[in-house]
């Protein structure tokens, strides 16, 4: 399962659309080993690309470093595919970093984004629904922080 | 010299589940050999067997990737942080 506030649903839908005609990324933080998104990172998509998705690795860092400063981890990835379902592609399979990860894909072949949520374990598929927390108030502080690529705040020097 | 070395969660069960240790250096090379001598089950996740950095991770001083500075070459000072994350792509 994993757990979305509609305020994240909404950070990780037009960051995707907002891409276009380009594939869009992120990172999602949360407790590590948790089902709840407590944080939605928008990164730049350093393929630049409307097949491929690379998250720049600067944005990376500086997210890493937020939501540690938060008492938080970088708990699962989000990212668009532009003209087919959101299920992970070969690709994607393929290069999964992390099996504790969520691996969240936006579909926006249709008008409507659709966003679902999968494990990706040693090459096997396991889509996990995608539910919508509560909205805490606490969401959404990290874009509020800045446009990707910019400061990020807490343990930074 | 003490650098910080934040590890991903994918390689902290190989060093106790730690996420962050400190190894002495004068360059990200040194911190880095400490690290993989420390624990050697992150020698083939963070170097290839020729000592360069492997191509599926990133590794940053602080703000900066490595690969743009002087690779592993590059000099760190007390309290640098040193950064080791998975490259992150898909299609
Ligand atoms: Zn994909």
């Amino acid at each position: 399962m994993l757990e979305l506030s509609a305020t994240i649903h909404a950070q990780i839908v037009a960051h995707c659309l907002g891409g276009l005609p380009e594939e869009a990324c992120g990172l999602l933080s949360g407790q590590l080993g948790g089902e709840t998104v407590e944080g939605c990172y928008p990164a730049r998509n350093a393929a630049a690309s409307a097949k491929l998705y690379t998250v720049d690795p600067t944005d990376f860092v500086r997210a890493d470093r937020h939501a540690q400063s938060h008492g938080l981890e970088i708990i699962g990835v989000f990212h668009s595919h532009t003209h087919t379902d959101a299920y992970p592609s070969p690709t994607d399979i393929a290069q999964a970093p992390d099996p504790a990860w969520h691996y969240v894909i936006v579909s926006l072949r249709q008008a409507e984004p659709s966003v679902r949520s999968y494990r990706i374990v040693e090459g096997t598929v396991t889509e996990e629904p995608v539910v919508q927390a509560a909205d805490t108030g606490a969401e959404g502080r990290p874009q509020a922080a800045g446009p990707p690529g910019g400061r990020s705040g807490g343990a930074g020097r | 010299m003490s650098v910080e070395v934040r590890l991903p969660t994918l390689l902290r069960g190989h060093a106790e589940g730690r996420s962050t240790v400190s190894f002495p250096g004068s360059t990200v090379g040194e911190v880095l050999d400490a690290l993989v001598t420390a624990y050697p089950g992150l020698a083939g996740q963070v170097l290839t067997d020729d000592g360069s950095l492997h191509r599926f991770v990133n590794v940053y001083l602080n703000d900066d990737d490595v690969r743009y500075l002087d690779r592993l070459d590059t000099k760190v000072n007390d309290g640098d942080t040193v950064s080791i994350l998975p490259a992150v792509a898909g299609g």
